[in-house]
């Protein structure tokens, strides 16, 4: 029973630290697809945007200028797939693909000086103080970057309903051509979405190198880019849905170490792998040859 | 003025090699910002790729798995699916090839390895054809579950090589049991090149003969080129697409098989080395023809080869060939932007004048 618990605080706890990188890229992703655009190298910009954000927090000494750092770092290469993929037959599918390399391979190359270091790192906000119990303290040592994915998730999801540029996106995303009946620029409002997104997408890389982990080195992520753009369609192109999508998933990735850590070894990598599983069960689960998705931008060759 | 069928020809070649030139010279301005000379990071690169006799059959050696990885991106994208999980795929192979031992015994000599490479490929042709059935009768994205089920291979091959089938003599780093001295596959004629590249080579140009010559590998290519034309005139669509998947996740299992087998002789960590992904850009740049992946797998090859050496000589990180193969990527798929404007008779009107019919009196 106690290790029950144990294991059901640490899925608690991991939720929120895993899952935070999961909100930004999900959030990120939605963005990018609201406009009709589907960016599979935000893995690439994870990885490169974590490695930006070690490096400057790193050099400047300050943690949130790293973030500031990680943020441009994935809108430039997000910035390159949006001006890519308005080039007439560049399919977009393949550039995430190349952007994936790209992107793992410019963070490898220039990142290999900072592996060793420490970099200041991102602080905690103690939502345990409440309780004396050390396991519950631990818990809810909150990510810093949690809450404001959380503003931003409300945000996003109120300005894509109110505001005259949600609308713009939308309207780009569901229907090119009667964006181009009004005289909107289609490319144009892609590719500021899709650099936005990239922006989004690298304060989660920030999560991972300036919190947790806490540290960068090649192994940082392992797929979370993806992961997330199979959340957006498991959180059916809803920001605030994301929100919950990613913490479900943070806590299915931090089900492994916390089993680990009360004795139950024998099937960690399986145990690791729950959160592919369950991204392609929900796949499976929501999709249908029949018809297209639910919400989905109607321009996104993805769900079509 | 009519487009000159060797133009296509022309472009299908020169677009290539144009984008290929533009990724070395951008990848010597990005070592020269970091205070490297870019003309000895070229010449390097061709040494080490291409130099003497050495380097060729590192870079032949390194070829082999990428032609076979190669192919399971190119057979499904000729049926109009964009399949990524070679990798997956490839460490499955490593993992039937390397377990079969476990499960029966086997016969010495090449019957046993043929049955070994078998395992390899149905393993790797049944995991993609996964990707490809429930893209088919589910709607699933297959770009994405092929990725997922990567992912899951990973998991799975770990969870087997360091539990239940680990040599517990492998200490510090697990790995199955060794195969069996005569099951190995042996070097060609003497050199250090393995029989591995001969069955790329002759994968890729059986996938090719089946693509252009046969009525299956016809039928294939109409349901990539046109999904609804081809179930209006009655094709199997699903079925069709469901075999060039295995087809190509046969060549990514062989390919495991074949590095378990040739190279490491056990199934341990080394095989997850990225070569199925970099087996999706070699399909790209050979524009999914099974015949042009032969020489530009060997390209890429001689990139790897030249990679160590790159390290060695200039202090480069070892992720320098992975910045050349993300430039390459990028630009080859910017490039097919000029497609049909890079020639410049192909700058003309492409339309035949239309013929004037006869006003009735």
């Amino acid at each position: 029973m106690e290790a029950f618990l144990d294991v059901l605080l640490a899925v608690l706890g991991g939720a929120i630290r895993v899952g935070t990188p999961f909100l930004f890229v999900s959030l990120g992703e939605c963005l990018t697809e609201k406009s009709g655009r589907i960016n599979l190298g935000l893995e690439g910009v994870l990885v490169f945007s974590a490695m930006a954000g070690f490096g400057g927090a790193y050099l400047t000494g300050s943690p949130w200028l790293g973030v500031l750092v990680a943020g441009a770092g994935g809108a430039l290469l997000a910035l390159l797939h949006g001006l890519v993929c308005s080039l007439p037959r560049v399919n977009d599918i393949a550039m995430g693909i190349a952007l994936m390399m790209l992107g793992a391979g410019l963070a490898f190359y220039l990142g290999k000086p900072l592996i060793q270091p420490q970099a200041p790192q991102i602080p905690s906000i103690a939502l345990g103080g409440w309780s004396d119990s050390q396991a519950v303290q631990a818990a809810l040592n909150v990510n810093a970057l949690f809450p404001i994915g959380v503003l931003l998730a409300l945000l996003m999801g109120w300005a894509f309903m109110n505001t005259r540029w949600g609308l713009l996106v939308r309207m780009v995303g569901d229907s090119s051509d009667a964006a181009r009946a009004l005289g909107t620029s289609v490319s144009g409002v892609r590719i500021a979405a899709t650099t936005a997104g990239g922006f989004i997408a690298g304060l989660g890389g920030a999560s991972l190198s300036l919190h947790y982990p806490g540290s960068w080195n090649e192994g940082l992520s392992s797929g979370q880019g993806l992961i997330a753009v199979a959340l957006v369609i498991f959180a059916r192109w809803s920001p605030v849905r994301c929100l919950g999508a990613a913490l479900l998933f943070g806590g299915a990735g931090a089900l492994g170490p916390a089993l680990q850590s009360v004795g139950i070894s024998g099937f960690y990598h399986l145990f690791n792998a729950v959160p592919y599983v369950l991204t392609l069960a929900i796949l499976v689960w929501t999709c249908s040859p029949k018809r297209s998705l639910k919400g989905a931008p109607m321009e996104l060759g993805v769900s079509r | 003025m009519l487009r000159q069928p060797w133009h296509d020809l022309a472009e299908a070649f020169l677009l290539p090699v144009l984008a290929l030139a533009g990724a070395l010279l951008l990848f010597g301005v990005f070592v020269w910002f970091g205070g490297h000379d870019p003309l000895e990071v070229w010449r390097l690169l061709f040494v080490g790729a291409f130099g003497d006799a050495f380097s060729w059959q590192n870079t032949l050696q390194r070829a082999a798995p990428l032609m076979l990885t190669a192919l399971c991106v190119a057979l499904p994208a000729r049926a109009g699916l964009t399949v990524i999980g070679g990798e997956g795929a490839l460490v499955l192979g490593g993992l039937a090839c390397a377990g079969l031992p476990y499960l029966l015994p086997l016969p010495v000599g090449w019957p046993g390895t043929a049955l070994l490479l078998l395992a390899a490929a149905v393993a790797g042709g049944l995991w993609i054809s996964l990707a490809g059935a429930l893209r088919q009768y589910r709607g699933v994205n297959e770009t994405i579950s092929s990725l997922l089920l990567g992912y899951i291979a990973i998991a799975l091959f770990k969870h087997f090589v360091e539990g239940a089938m680990r040599d517990p003599a492998s200490l510090n780093k697990p790995s199955t049991l060794p195969l069996e001295e005569s099951l190995r596959i042996g070097g060609m004629f003497g050199y250090d090149v393995h029989w591995g590249l001969a069955f790329g080579v002759a994968s890729c140009l059986a996938a090719a003969l089946w693509l252009s010559l046969s009525t299956h590998g016809f039928a294939v290519r109409v349901v990539g080129g046109n999904a609804r034309a081809a179930r209006l005139v009655g094709l199997p669509t699903n079925r069709l697409i469901i075999t060039a998947c295995a087809l190509g996740g046969a060549g990514a299992g062989l390919a495991g098989g074949i590095e378990v087998a040739a190279v490491h002789t056990s199934a341990n960590a080394s095989l997850i080395a990225g070569l199925g992904y970099a087996g999706i850009l070699v399909s790209f740049v050979a524009r999914h023809h099974p015949l042009a992946i032969i020489p530009v797998a060997i390209l890429f090859g001689g990139f790897g080869a030249a990679g160590s050496l790159l390290q060695r000589r200039m202090g480069l990180p070892d992720a320098s060939v992975q910045v050349l193969l993300g430039f390459a990527f990028v630009i080859i798929l910017a490039s097919e932007a000029l497609r049909g404007r890079l020639l410049p008779f192909s700058l003309l009107p492409q339309r035949a004048p239309l013929p004037t019919a006869p006003r009735p009196a």
